[in-house]
């Protein structure tokens, strides 16, 4: 089945829209049902005989009539509208527990940074969060940041959208009940590369998940590759990134430090390989045209020693 | 003085530059609506090609067919394109052609104004293609506008879009905006001060009440969004903030004055669709429409509270609970006189003696898609459904249903019926007929399938997907409908063509209607009627054809 | 007209709005409250000249083509005042309070604003120019009152505009 199917939820908010959703279609099916029922009806039975040249009865109107079908639909309006809030207000209002986990996501052309504040680490493109027992809930909570455009964060199975957009912070929260990876995707266009804009979410068991936080927070094992690292720090690559650790500590792209416990680069947009990540080193266009990173025309020899230090990042 | 009649081939065939010239100078309403509807037509086969491109490049993951810069100019184009050159163009084109002679007067109150609105819409057309060519500017990564028909703030900064592409943009809805508040106001005034004597407005066609209220939305819609793309052009070449959110300026800002616009924008577009199917339906069904009062009060109903729904298309950007509850409550309020209206169609047709002409069966199926585009909407009110499906192909499914499914399908509707009022000859029913087939199979393959995706979790404006999320039978299915689309398309653009040659002669009523305009002939004469009429009802031909039987005694 | 005026009141508000977004939110730059000083002079000339224009429409409308002019003219003249007033308001913004349109979001809005509204005010004052010209051709008379009635509802209304402007930029938003 489809893993960003919005009626496949693992998570409260998702659960809450489905809930509600179940009620909408189903009243919208049983209207679609009347009112289709009586256009087909009314076009077969009230077909004109052939030849009949004569005029039927010419009816103008009748109040009551007008007011069944004015007074019906306000009420089911009304109990739409009713429903709707009581979970508007439960997603929106909810209150953070104090355990929970709170993740600043910022969103930019074309790639997704994480930051865990109170736990010290920054990472790119793939989200960990633990997984959160319905009995006692241990939800993230994301704060909701731009560094460019607007962009928007949808997970179906986790919850519904909500937009980053700059000097514009959002907040929203998800509480998975399954382990697993969930995918989604940017769905606010920011530009060329907004399809590329892929999201993963890790959905760790908590002991798997402090496994992986304090992963993070250590510092990767350093001058295990030299030759690439002078390579790395003496082109504009620390422009960009950032290597925790090193003198690089560029901002405008994904933080490098534990690059290789990501499965994919770019986003989302390939494999965490040594030909994928070679090849968007050589020429990011190749894989994702249009993305902000440049090719930085590195000779072959100085390409294979890059790509050599940062598969040491882990 | 000669006896004998004067035949068209006595008169010496008109040279061709004296012909071209007496239309590029009309202010005659008849002609600048044809005009505008000739331009609309043109346009939507452009949109169109615009839109199988996305089509082609989608019909599998990780494809092609064309570049991911080449995609994003298509799905901007073809949404700028089909609203602002092939919609408006068609409802101002109609209104402009039907209005004085329904309401029995020989022109619009302003008909250099009329002629002016008309160029400057062209213009506008014109400004947005031109960025083809022209959106290069000095750094060489323009062509034309790829921001999005809505352009949000701050994508359309000159720090994310360089060159000029976003200024076409800009200008190019300036210069329609400047026609389409022209026309409006014309359109107002005529209607409010040249009726014939007898009509009061309590007995003006459903059509002209329809465009009033249409006209009274374009003066207080399109103003907003001209007002912020002067914003957008004072930020991009005066240096000013107001989407500036590096100095405090804001993107929520430009999305609220957007909407503003664009969401009376979509009534503009629907109560002409309404205004067609209100003048179709009763005379295919041979009744008086059902409940016209209740009709009136539910567009001007539907008229208010469409300015008060607009942050509906902002459910995702982070309103407060209260806000995005008072836009679920406006918005579904909405439904009410729309759903009445449904209704009253349905009950003109109830105890009728339903004839299926092509213009019947196209606003037949109108009823259909309209009933089924608005209960999608009703899915979409509910602001947490809208978390999960707005932004998505499911949105792009909702709202093609009524602008494609409501609107055009009625408009098809309008010309198979007024064209032989334009032009004296009848549109060929066989070819009616198969573009009518051709047309709902083609749209339903695209658009009913096109829910899917969107339910599936695909986000819209992307030029190309990743395999194993389920989208891919679905965006396969939703591109073969467009071959069916297109061969109906096609085929009614021929009709046209060969109707107005080789078609059967209309006569002035043909198909044995009640308003005004069937009482001239087809065409009409440049002055429409040579005594002004009077009228004692809602429909002046009934009481002609019915002298027992006459509606006034029944209003 | 009406529907102009509508359509029109619709534009001006949209910058009324973002103005009154945009207050006390400026990051840097000069600051309302430390540069504006309310135009009442020139305001009162503004406003006067409705009354003059009025005044002009009720003469022609009875036949009296001289005064007609007379109060006309007086019209142009304040009109012309208060763009002059404008004018040297941002000059002094400009060279010496350094603001400008792109300086914050203070500029950005004031000049939108109160452009907006001096660009109608010209466009006014263009229409009642020509009005003069052929006035001093001498081809006005009583039958022109009407069409003069309904510009003269333009210049009302552009005097309106400034009423609402002039309340939001000198006396609440400082």
């Amino acid at each position: 089945m489809s893993p960003t199917n919005i009626f496949a939820p693992a998570s409260t908010p998702a659960e809450s829209i489905f809930g509600l959703s179940i009620l909408v279609l189903v009243t919208v099916a049983a209207i679609f049902v009347v009112v289709f029922g009586l256009l087909a009806y009314v076009v077969v039975r009230f077909r004109r005989r052939h030849h009949d040249r004569s005029e039927p009865p010419q009816i103008y109107g009748s109040t009551q009539v007008e007011l069944a079908w004015t007074v019906i639909p306000v009420l089911i309006v009304v109990a739409l509208f009713l429903a709707s809030a009581r979970v508007i207000a439960s997603v929106e209002n909810a209150r953070r527990p104090p355990g929970a986990l709170e993740v600043i996501v910022t969103g930019h052309q074309y790639w997704w940074e994480y930051r865990y504040p109170d736990l010290k680490i920054t990472t790119a493109n793939e989200l960990h969060v633990p997984l959160s027992d319905p009995a006692r809930p241990t939800p993230t909570f994301l704060t909701l940041l731009s560094a460019d455009t607007d962009h928007s964060f949808w997970v179906p199975r986790l919850g519904g959208k909500t937009d980053l957009i700059p000097n514009h912070p959002n907040s929203m929260w998800i509480d998975p009940h399954e382990k697993g990876v969930f995918l989604g995707q940017c769905a606010q266009y920011c530009g060329t590369q907004h399809a590329k804009m892929l999201l993963r979410v890790y959905v760790d068991s908590p002991a798997e998940f402090d496994r992986w936080v304090s992963m993070q927070q250590q510092l990767p094992p350093g001058g295990a590759s030299p030759l690439g690292q002078r390579v790395f720090e003496s082109t504009a690559c620390v422009n960009c990134h950032t290597v925790s650790g090193t003198p690089a500590n560029g901002k405008f792209g994904p933080d490098l430090t534990h690059l290789m416990t990501r499965e994919t680069i770019a986003s989302g947009a390939a494999a965490n390989t040594h030909e994928m990540l070679r090849l968007w080193i050589k020429n990011p266009d190749a894989i994702k045209p249009g993305s902000k990173m440049p090719a930085m025309g590195l000779s072959d020899p100085d390409l294979d020693a890059v790509t050599a230090y940062l598969e040491t990042l882990r | 003085m000669s006896t004998t009649a004067i035949t068209l081939s006595d008169v010496a065939a008109r040279p061709l530059t004296l012909r071209f010239h007496e239309w590029v100078t009309t202010v005659d309403h008849k002609r600048l609506g044809i005009l505008y509807v000739v331009y609309a037509l043109i346009f939507l086969l452009v949109g169109g090609v615009e839109a199988t491109i996305m089509r082609v490049q989608l019909v599998r993951p990780h494809n092609n067919f064309v570049s991911p810069q080449a995609f994003n100019r298509m799905f901007t184009m073809h949404g700028t394109t089909m609203i602002f050159f092939v919609a408006m163009p068609l409802v101002f084109g109609f209104a402009n052609y039907l209005v004085p002679l329904m309401i029995g007067t020989r022109d619009m109150a302003f008909p250099r104004l009329n002629a002016f609105s008309f160029w400057m819409t062209a213009l506008g057309g014109l400004f947005l293609y031109f960025s083809f060519l022209g959106g290069d500017g000095l750094y060489g990564a323009g062509s034309a506008p790829d921001v999005g028909w809505f352009a949000y703030a701050p994508l359309t900064a000159k720090t994310f879009s360089v060159g000029h592409s976003t200024d076409f943009w800009t200008l190019s809805l300036l210069s329609s905006g400047i026609g389409s508040i022209g026309t409006a106001i014309n359109i107002i005034a005529t209607i409010l001060c040249m009726r014939c004597p007898g009509m009061t407005l309590g007995k003006m066609p459903l059509l002209v009440w329809l465009n009033l209220v249409m006209a009274g939305l374009v003066i207080l819609a399109v103003s907003p969004l001209s007002a912020a793309q002067i914003m957008l052009v004072i930020d991009r070449y005066l240096g000013g903030h107001f989407f500036d959110t590096q100095a405090g300026g804001s993107a929520v800002i430009w999305m609220h004055f957007f909407w503003i616009f664009g969401h009376p924008e979509v009534y503009v577009l629907v109560l002409p669709a309404f205004a067609f199917a209100s003048e179709i339906i009763p005379v295919f069904s041979r009744k008086a429409i059902f409940g016209y009062p209740v009709m009136v009060v539910a567009t001007i109903a539907i008229g208010f509270i469409g300015m008060s729904v607009w942050a509906h298309h902002m459910f995702t950007i982070g309103m407060s609970a209260g806000a995005n509850t008072f836009f679920v409550l406006s918005t579904m309020a909405i439904a009410v006189p729309t759903g009445i209206k449904i209704f009253n169609w349905l009950a003109t047709m109830w105890g009728g003696k339903i004839r299926f002409a092509t213009p019947m069966l196209f606003c037949i199926a109108f009823l259909f898609q309209f009933l089924i585009a608005g209960l999608t909407g009703v899915t979409l009110a509910v602001a947490p459904l809208d978390w999960q499906l707005g932004n998505s192909y499911y949105v792009v499914a909702h709202f093609h249903y009524v602008i494609v499914g409501g609107i055009l399908f009625t408009a098809f509707g309008a010309f198979y019926y007024w064209f032989p009022k334009a032009s004296g000859k009848m549109l060929s029913e066989e070819l009616g007929k198969l573009h009518f087939w051709l047309f709902l199979i083609g749209f339903h393959l695209t658009f009913d399938f096109m829910h899917v995706p969107g339910i599936l979790g695909m986000p819209r404006r992307i030029y190309t997907y990743e395999p194993g999320r389920g989208w891919d039978i679905w965006n396969l299915l939703v591109s073969v409908g467009v071959v069916f689309q297109a061969a109906g398309v096609l085929i009614f653009a021929f009709n046209l063509v060969w109707s107005y040659f080789r078609g059967k002669g209309a006569g002035k009523d043909p198909w044995d209607a009640w308003t005004l305009e069937w009482s001239a002939s087809s065409p009409p004469p440049a002055y429409n009627y040579a005594i002004i009429p009077t009228v004692r009802s809602r429909r002046p031909l009934w009481d002609l054809k019915h002298p027992e039987d006459p509606d006034w005694r029944y209003e | 007209m009406w529907c102009l005026i509508a359509a029109e009141s619709a534009i001006f508000t949209i910058f009324l709005v973002a103005y009154i977004f945009y207050i006390g939110k400026s990051q840097a730059g000069p600051q309302p409250v430390n540069v504006l000083h309310a135009p009442i002079f020139y305001t009162f000339c503004l406003l006067a000249s409705s009354l003059t224009i009025h005044l002009a429409v009720r003469r022609i409308a009875a036949g009296e083509v001289a005064a007609f002019g007379r109060w006309w003219l007086a019209t142009i003249l304040l009109g012309g005042t208060f763009l002059f007033g404008t004018a040297r308001e941002w000059k002094h913004l400009i060279s010496v309070d350094g603001l400008t349109i792109s300086t914050n979001l203070f500029g950005t809005t004031y000049y939108s604003l109160v452009g907006l509204h001096a660009f109608h005010v010209t466009m006014g004052l263009v229409a009642l120019t020509i009005v003069a010209t052929f006035y001093f051709a001498g081809r006005l008379g009583r039958e022109h009152s009407e069409r003069l009635e309904v510009l003269s509802m333009y210049w009302h209304f552009v005097d309106g505009v400034w009423v609402v402007v002039f309340t939001v930029v000198y006396v609440i938003g400082v």
